[in-house]
C-alpha cells in the first residue's frame, strides 16, 4: 500500500521546496546591507587591469554602483537609461562587471557606449557575493560617508530613477 | 472595443470550462446521460470562444492596436507581418491564451474522434480537461490577461525580443505547446480510468494515439528550438542544457517512455499502475515547466522579469492537479491487478529497463535542473549545474538505454531465451563494433582535418548508432524472410511496426550527429583584418569586410566571408550583425551553408576598436551536425506512421458494428 502513497509524498516535498523558491524570488526583500558600510574590496579596473579600484576613494561623493554584465538581458533594457543619466552629468556611475569575460564586458561597452565614470571587473564574482548580488542587474545608491543607502534589484527604469533614485541622491547630496 | 470582446470571451469560456469540469464527471458518477451529454458541446463552445480570444489578439497585433498593454509591449509599428503575429505568443500573457486556445483545441478533437468510446469515458476525459482549463483560464483572467488597456495608448510599441524575430519562433512555440498541451490527454484519460476504477487495457489503447500524437508535436518542437538556438545564438551550440529547455526535455523523456509502457500495457495488460502514474507524471513535467519558466523560481539568463503572485497562483495550481491525481492513484492503484506475468528476459522486461532508464534520466535533468533552488533553500548558497554535470549523467544512463533499444524489437513477449536472443544478434553486434572502430581512422582524411582522430567516445558513439541500425536490419529481414512474394511479406507489415523502426533509425541518425559533430568540430574564434584568410577543415575563409545594411526594423552589418576549397570559390557567407531600432539591441544572425556531411558556420563578434575594418570572426566547421535534427524529424516521422496504422482505422469501424450489434 505505502508505495502508491509515495509519488504523493515525494511531490509534497518538492513543492515546499518550490515554494520557498517562490518566497526567494521575492524583490521586496529589503537588503540587509542598506544602513551598513559599503564592503570594502580593491579591483582591477575593467578597461585597464592595472589600475584598481577601492570604495574609498568615493568618500565625499554621493554615487552609484550599477551591477551589470555583457550576459545580462535586462542590462540591456537599462542601458538607455544610464546614458541619459551619465549625459545629465548628476551622479558618478561606477560599474562592476559581474561574472564576465574581460573581453565580452570591453566590447560590450565598446558597442553600446558606455555610461560609467570607471567601471570595475568582478570577473569571479567575489565582490558581487560581499554585496549579496541577487540578479543582474542591481543598482546601489551610496552616500558620502560611503553607507549604502538603498538597493535597487532589476533595471533601472525612468520611472523608479524619476521617484526613487533622483530623489534620494538630491537628498544625500544636501548632507 | 474589439480587445474587450477577447476579454469577455474568455469569461465566459472560463463558465463553460467550469460546467464541463463539473456536470458530466458528476453524469458519470450517477450514470445520467443528459449530465454527461453536454460534455461535447460544451467542448466545442469552449473551443470557439478562447478562439475568439486568440483571434482579437491576433487582430490586435496585425492593426497595430497599442492601447493594448500586451501589443505595446511586444510589438512595433516597423514590425514585418509575419513577426507581429508570432508576436502574440512573444510574452507571457500571449503564450499562456496559446496554450488555453491549444488545450481548447486538444478538447474538441477528443469530443470529435471519441465516437466509438463508452460514454462515462467520455464524459471523465473531457471533464477532467475542461478542469485543468479552469486553471489555466483563471490564471490568465486573474495575473495575466492578454487585454489589458494601456490608455493612452502608447504611439508605438517596444518592439518584439529580436531574438525572437526569427521565422524559427514563428513555429517553435506553437509546435512544442500543442506537445505539452497533447499530454493532457493521456493525463486526462488515466484520471479517468482511475475515477471509473477501471484500469484495465482499453484506456490504453484509447489514449495511445493521442499520447504518440502529442509525443510527434513535441519532439518537432524541440527539435525546431534547438536549430533555432543553433543559427541565432550564434554560438554554434545546439543545446545548452537550460532550464527553459530543460523544461521542455524532461515531459518529452517520459512522454518517450509512456508511449512504450502504453504499448505493453495495451497488448500484455502489464505494468498497468505504472503506466498510469507515468501518464500522471509526465503532463505533471509539462505543468512544472511552465511553473519554471512562468514564475521565474528559476532566475535563467533569459528572463529577469517575473511575479510573485503568479508563481504562487501556478504553484498552487499544480498543488492541486498533480497532488490530487497522485492521491487519487495512491487510493486507486493498490487495486489494479498484476496483468499478465512475464520472464526476466522477454519484451515486457526490455521495455520495463527502457522505462526505468528513461525516467531516470528525466529525474537526472529534472534535479540538475532544480539544483540550485534545492541548494538555495537549504541554505548551501547560490550554486549553478551546467551542462558537465549533464553529459556525465546523460550517457552512463543512455548506452543501455540505446543497447536495449536494439534488442527490444527482436524480442518476444513474455519468454526469450537468452542464447537464442544472443544467436540472432551476434552478427549485428560484431560489424557494428568493426564499423564502428575502423571508420573513425578513415574520418580524420574525410573531412579533411589536419590530424586524424580515434578516440573511445567516438567509438562508443558510433557503435551505439550502428547497433540500432544493424538489429534493425535483423528485424526486417526476419520479417521479410519466409513464405510468399517479397512484396506482399514487406506490405503485410503493419504501419506501427515500420513507424518504430523510422522512430529508431531517427535515434541512431541523431547519436551519429551528436558523436561526429562532437569529435571532429573545428572551431576557430579570431581577429580577422579585410583580406585575412583561415584554413579550417580544408576550406579557406577569406575575410572582405563588413558593409553596412537597412533592414526593415534594423540595420546590419553585413560581413563577407568568401569560401574555398582547393582555389575553386565554394560559397559566399555573409554574417551578420544587426542592431535593432527600437529596442537598440545587437542581434547575431550566423551564415551558415548546410550540407549532408557538414556545416560552414561563420558568425561575427565584435568589431576591433584599434584596427580599422577588422572584426572578431568565428569560424566554425560542424561535421555531420544536421543529422541531429533530421534524426529528431525521423523520430516525428515515425510517431505519425504509427498513429496512420490501420488498426486504428478499422478498429473505429469494428467498434461502430459492435456497437451497432448491442
Amino acid at each position: 500500500m505505502m508505495r502508491f502513497i509515495l509519488p504523493f509524498v515525494i511531490f509534497l516535498v518538492l513543492s515546499v521546496f518550490l515554494y520557498k523558491g517562490l518566497g526567494r524570488d521575492t524583490r521586496e526583500v529589503p537588503s540587509p546591507l542598506v544602513g551598513k558600510p559599503a564592503p570594502a574590496f580593491m579591483l582591477p579596473q575593467l578597461h585597464d587591469a592595472t589600475r584598481q579600484f577601492a570604495p574609498k576613494e568615493m568618500l565625499g561623493k554621493v554615487w552609484l554602483l550599477n551591477v551589470w554584465a555583457s550576459w545580462c538581458g535586462a542590462c540591456k533594457d537599462e542601458h538607455p537609461i544610464l546614458m541619459e543619466l551619465s549625459h545629465q552629468n548628476i551622479v558618478p556611475i561606477v560599474g562592476l562587471d559581474y561574472k564576465d569575460k574581460r573581453l565580452d564586458g570591453e566590447a560590450t561597452l565598446n558597442n553600446a557606449g558606455d555610461p560609467y565614470n570607471l567601471v570595475i571587473a568582478d570577473l569571479d564574482g567575489k565582490v558581487g557575493f560581499d554585496y549579496g548580488v541577487y540578479g543582474v542587474p542591481e543598482t546601489y545608491v551610496i552616500d558620502k560617508k560611503g553607507i549604502i543607502k538603498f538597493k535597487l534589484i532589476g533595471p533601472v527604469t525612468p520611472q523608479n530613477l524619476r521617484e526613487t533614485i533622483l530623489p534620494m541622491v538630491a537628498e544625500l547630496e544636501k548632507q | 472595443m474589439i480587445p474587450e470582446l477577447g476579454h469577455f470571451s474568455l469569461i465566459v469560456a472560463l463558465f463553460l470550462a467550469t460546467t464541463l469540469g463539473v456536470l458530466p464527471i458528476l453524469g458519470a458518477a450517477r450514470n445520467n446521460s443528459v449530465l454527461m451529454g453536454v460534455a461535447r458541446p460544451l467542448a466545442y463552445g469552449q473551443m470557439l470562444l478562447i478562439g475568439v480570444a486568440f483571434a482579437t489578439l491576433a487582430n490586435a497585433f496585425l492593426s497595430n492596436d497599442f492601447s493594448v498593454l500586451y501589443v505595446a509591449q511586444h510589438s512595433n509599428s516597423q514590425l514585418p507581418g509575419q513577426y507581429r503575429f508570432a508576436a502574440i505568443w512573444g510574452g507571457h500573457e500571449g503564450s499562456l491564451l496559446l496554450w488555453a486556445f491549444f488545450l481548447s483545441v486538444w478538447t474538441a478533437a477528443v469530443a470529435a474522434f471519441s465516437k466509438h468510446l463508452p460514454e462515462e469515458m467520455v464524459a471523465r476525459v473531457l471533464g477532467v480537461m475542461g478542469m485543468i482549463s479552469v486553471g489555466f483560464l483563471l490564471f490568465m483572467l486573474f495575473t495575466s490577461s492578454p487585454f489589458e488597456r494601456l490608455l493612452p495608448a502608447a504611439a508605438d510599441g517596444r518592439d518584439l525580443n529580436p531574438l525572437l524575430q526569427d521565422p524559427g519562433l514563428v513555429i517553435h512555440p506553437p509546435m512544442l505547446y500543442m506537445g505539452y498541451v497533447g499530454f493532457s490527454v493521456a493525463f486526462a484519460f488515466a484520471i479517468s480510468a482511475l475515477l471509473g476504477g477501471k484500469l484495465d487495457a482499453t484506456w490504453a489503447r484509447w489514449s495511445r494515439p493521442w499520447t504518440t500524437v502529442a509525443w510527434v508535436f513535441m519532439t518537432i518542437g524541440i527539435a525546431l528550438g534547438s536549430g533555432w538556438a543553433y543559427y541565432e545564438l550564434g554560438w554554434g551550440g545546439w543545446w545548452f542544457w537550460d532550464p527553459v529547455e530543460n523544461a521542455s526535455f524532461m515531459p518529452w523523456l517520459l512522454g518517450t517512455a509512456l508511449i512504450h509502457s502504453l504499448a505493453v500495457t495495451e497488448k500484455r495488460g502489464a505494468f498497468k499502475s505504472w503506466t498510469v502514474l507515468l501518464a500522471i507524471a509526465a503532463f505533471s513535467l509539462s505543468l512544472l515547466g511552465t511553473f519554471l519558466v512562468r514564475s521565474g523560481v528559476l532566475t535563467s539568463v533569459h528572463s529577469f522579469a517575473s511575479d510573485p503572485k503568479r508563481g504562487i497562483f501556478i504553484l498552487s495550481f499544480l498543488v492541486l492537479v498533480i497532488g490530487a491525481s497522485l492521491l487519487l492513484f495512491a487510493w486507486r492503484a493498490p487495486k489494479v491487478g498484476l496483468g499478465g506475468k512475464f520472464d526476466m528476459v522477454s519484451r515486457e522486461s526490455l521495455l520495463l529497463s527502457n522505462n526505468v532508464l528513461l525516467s531516470v534520466a528525466s529525474a537526472s535533468v529534472f534535479i540538475g535542473t532544480l539544483y540550485p533552488l534545492f541548494m538555495d533553500a537549504l541554505g548551501y548558497g547560490k550554486l549553478s549545474v551546467g551542462a558537465p554535470y549533464f553529459e556525465a549523467v546523460f550517457v552512463p544512463l543512455m548506452v543501455p538505454m540505446v543497447f536495449l533499444m536494439g534488442l527490444g524489437p527482436l524480442a518476444r513477449w513474455k519468454k526469450m531465451s537468452v542464447p537464442d536472443l544472443a544467436r540472432r544478434v551476434r552478427w549485428a553486434f560484431g560489424s557494428a563494433l568493426v564499423l564502428a572502430v575502423l571508420l573513425p581512422l578513415l574520418m580524420g582524411k574525410f573531412l579533411s582535418l589536419e590530424s586524424n582522430k580515434w578516440s573511445p567516445m567516438i567509438v562508443l558513439g558510433l557503435l551505439m548508432a550502428f547497433w540500432v541500425i544493424a538489429t534493425l536490419v535483423v528485424s526486417l529481414r526476419q520479417r521479410w524472410a519466409g513464405q510468399g512474394r517479397f512484396m506482399q511479406r514487406v506490405r503485410a507489415q503493419s504501419l506501427s511496426y515500420y513507424g518504430m523502426q523510422v522512430a529508431h533509425l531517427g535515434v541512431a541518425l541523431f547519436i551519429i550527429g551528436v558523436t561526429l559533430v562532437k569529435g571532429y568540430e573545428t572551431e576557430r574564434d579570431l581577429r580577422m583584418n579585410v583580406g585575412d584568410t583561415v584554413v579550417a577543415g580544408g576550406y579557406e575563409f577569406r575575410f572582405n569586410g563588413v558593409t553596412e545594411s537597412q533592414g526593415p526594423n534594423y540595420v546590419a552589418g553585413v560581413g563577407h566571408v568568401s569560401v574555398s576549397r582547393d582555389g575553386h570559390l565554394v560559397t559566399e557567407l555573409e554574417p551578420e550583425k544587426r542592431q535593432y531600432n527600437v529596442s537598440g539591441m545587437p542581434l547575431t544572425e550566423a551564415a551558415i551553408t548546410t550540407g549532408v556531411f557538414r556545416d560552414l558556420y561563420v558568425s561575427l563578434g565584435e568589431p576591433i576598436p584599434e584596427a580599422e575594418g577588422a572584426w572578431a570572426v568565428r569560424v566554425y566547421i560542424k561535421p555531420f551536425i544536421d543529422w541531429i535534427w533530421a534524426g529528431c524529424l525521423l523520430m516525428g516521422l515515425g510517431g505519425i506512421l504509427a498513429v496512420s496504422d490501420r488498426r486504428y482505422r478499422i478498429h473505429k469501424k469494428a467498434v461502430t458494428l459492435q456497437g451497432a450489434a448491442a
